[in-house]
């Protein structure tokens, strides 16, 4: 698999000549290269690339997520949506709530719309509070992710079972969040959103302000991933991924392993759907249910699902070829996403990043035959 | 007492329905460890299947009887030409083949959109399935005794072949113990296609079903396929009873959920049903007994 060849501790500890500067180097110079192109973007894109751009990064920050618990972890998570869901419709609450606020209503105004009864709902009321919406947006998901994988992992229940039964969540959420139209909006969702914090979203620079937190959120994101990825429970996580029964019998408890990966790959979805609300301006059923959840796992699976920056560039470039190609060519975009999908898992199960390491090796191998005379033969990569 | 006797029959009509489209998916997914997202579209070949026929074909009993048949050829060989070309290089990873048919399944219903257009189309239903009969009560609709009938009808015909048939000793040989099942000379993978095959035409036969209680679309699968993956999930992968009883089972406790709350709470409720049930046996319903570890 496309393991990061990076040192890990033990070997940093026997050779101390490795620097600091060494061992950050590769991701160091990435990171500069990240933040030089994400802080470009805003001088050289139109204001409404931008905010398009914004929304295919808060894609990207799900994805880093499902790299982790699917792609280190073997994780089929189908349900990102429901986490996303939760992140979104927590902030859309409190940013509904501040902009009634704001025109000095008590009510947001599609429950006047819709003619409830003038007192808010109970559950509506904290979010009035920022700081309990800002925090509700990452722990809820996290603690619905925690209490499903405890129960479900805790029974050995996985592959396709947990796959179906995380997708199972998506289905049951959306459809519920649509029964209730008087307090969620039902099918339309939380749409029309002004304010974000005090700032007017109409306003070009605060879009701006919203699309560099959700950049930095990403590569912060990022960098704790690949963190995660080479520390002990990095490794811990991929051979649970690739033989679970053999690290039961070393005396780890895999459940406990996995339900990391998943509690906090549904974070990460909480945070994204939570900086989506302001970036977008809606949060609605038909952005979580079943098939916007496969899709969040589409783009990963497209750039490489084990690694984090092949997830996150797939889950870029196939959002921005949804909503080009989409809009144009709905048909040929519905054949090229079941396409994409098909040759991706089918046949490239590693993704495009792993051509890059394929060529990669490719081109040391050829690099090196020359001067290796006794290099073995019938090795044609 | 009648509200709960007609709200039964309904759930036991939702049941008939679940478990139609489930029998193909335990039969592949016990066989092949596969999991079909493409089972739905079958189902819509089915669907289409008895619309195109009714076209050609103006009585509308008559037409039924022969889209029954059709229809699990059309969506049989739909399954076979699937196992063919993709799904038998992918046994070794059954979560990819998840995605993969996933990606078949988006393909097939732009093809059905581009076929038969977007919107829904509506069939004809004999004159004999118009209309209701009442049994103590009770009111049966003839469409749902109809459903109710060709769903046990199928589980008896696979019962038969499964239990009776070499082809069906065949089946329990590799779904028992694949390694052993083909060094004791079974061809796995003609066995594979065929299983396929017949899995894949019950989803036809299910499609038929469908056209007789609502509109026929190209999406019309997708909203079967998750609560048909319950079913055999909750029941017991590759088992015919666990099935049965779970597709009843859910169907009953959907219906009554719905009566005395709405639609989108007991779908929530059954959901939490499941998780906990499967605390108490993650294995499903009925289990078979193997060596293996995973």
């Amino acid at each position: 698999m496309t393991t990061t060849t990076s040192p890990t501790k033990t070997t940093s500890v026997a050779q101390p000549s490795v620097s600091l500067l060494e061992r950050f180097r590769v991701p160091g110079a990435f990171l500069l290269g990240a933040v030089l192109l994400l802080g470009i973007a805003p001088l050289v894109l139109s204001d409404f690339r931008l905010n398009l751009l914004a929304k295919y990064l808060c894609y990207a920050i799900v994805a880093v997520g499902v790299s982790l618990a699917w792609g280190r972890g073997g994780l089929l998570v189908l349900g990102q949506g429901v986490f996303f869901g939760l992140g979104g419709y927590a902030m859309a609450m409190h940013l509904k709530l501040a902009d009634a606020a704001d025109t000095g209503q008590t009510l947001p105004d599609f429950m006047q719309l819709y003619g409830t009864s003038d007192a808010l709902p109970w559950w509506w009321k904290p979010f009035a509070n920022p700081a309990f919406a800002l925090a509700v947006t990452v722990l809820l998901p996290m603690a619905v992710a925690a209490l499903l994988g405890f129960l479900v992992f805790r029974r050995r229940v996985k592959g396709a079972y947990f796959a179906i039964l995380s997708q199972a969540l998506a289905a049951a959420l959306s459809i519920w969040l649509i029964g209730q139209q008087a307090t969620t909006g039902g099918t339309n969702g939380l749409t029309d959103i002004q304010g974000f914090f005090g700032y007017s979203l109409n306003d070009p620079v605060n879009q701006r302000m919203v699309y560099f937190i959700i950049a930095a959120v990403l590569l912060l994101l990022m960098a704790a991933a690949r963190q995660l990825f080479v520390s002990r429970y990095g490794e811990l996580l991929i051979a649970v991924r690739d033989s679970e029964e053999r690290v039961r019998f070393l005396g780890y408890n895999p459940a406990n392993v996995k339900l990391v990966a998943y509690v906090v790959a549904a974070g990460m979805a909480g945070l994204a759907g939570a900086l989506f609300v302001p970036a977008v301006g809606i949060i609605s059923p038909a952005l979580i249910g079943i098939v916007p959840s496969i899709g969040f796992v589409v783009g990963a699976a497209v750039g490489g699902r084990a690694s984090l920056v092949g997830a996150v560039l797939g889950a870029i470039a196939v959002a921005w070829a949804q909503s080009t190609l989409s809009d144009a060519f709905p048909a040929a975009w519905t054949y090229l996403q079941g396409l994409l999908l098909v040759l991706a898992v089918g046949f490239l199960p590693g993704g495009l990043a792993s051509l890059v390491t394929l060529l990669r090796n490719r081109r040391t191998q050829t690099r090196t035959t020359p001067t290796a005379s006794t290099a073995p033969t019938g090795e044609t990569a | 007492m009648t509200v709960i006797l007609n709200q039964s029959f309904t759930g036991i009509s939702i049941g008939a329905v679940l478990l139609l489209i489930a029998l193909g998916l335990t039969l592949t997914f016990g066989q092949m460890g596969v999991i079909n997202m493409a089972h739905g579209e079958f189902i819509m070949a089915g669907a289409y299947t008895t619309y195109v026929l009714q076209k050609s074909i103006s009585s509308a009993g008559l037409s039924l009887l022969v889209a029954l048949p059709l229809a699990f050829l059309v969506a049989g060989a739909m399954g076979a030409l699937l196992e063919w070309l993709l799904i038998r290089r992918l046994y070794t990873r059954p979560l990819d083949t998840l995605l993969v048919t996933w990606g078949v399944s988006l393909m097939l219903q732009q093809l059905a959109r581009d076929i038969f257009g977007a919107p829904n189309v509506q069939t004809h239903a004999p004159d004999l399935l118009i209309g209701n009969v009442s049994v103590a009560g009770v009111t049966l609709a003839n469409n749902r005794l109809f459903i109710l009938g060709l769903a046990l009808l199928c589980v008896l015909g696979l019962t038969l072949i499964l239990r009776l048939t070499s082809l069906g000793r065949r089946i329990r040989a590799v779904v028992q113990n694949r390694d052993l099942a083909e060094v004791s000379g079974i061809a796995t993978e003609r066995v594979d296609r065929t299983t396929f095959f017949i899995g894949s035409g019950l989803a036809g036969v299910a499609g038929v079903a469908l056209t007789l209680v609502g509109p026929i679309g190209p999406t019309m699968g997708t909203n079967y396929i998750v609560d048909a993956f319950l079913v055999v999930v909750v029941g017991g992968i590759g088992q015919l009873k666990g099935s049965v009883i779970t597709a009843f089972g859910l169907g009953v406790l959907q219906s009554v959920l719905e009566y005395s709350t709405t639609v989108s709470v007991a779908k929530v409720v059954v959901l939490v049903a499941i998780v906990a049930f499967l605390q108490w046996r993650p294995q499903g319903l009925y289990t078979l007994r193997t060596r293996s570890l995973a």
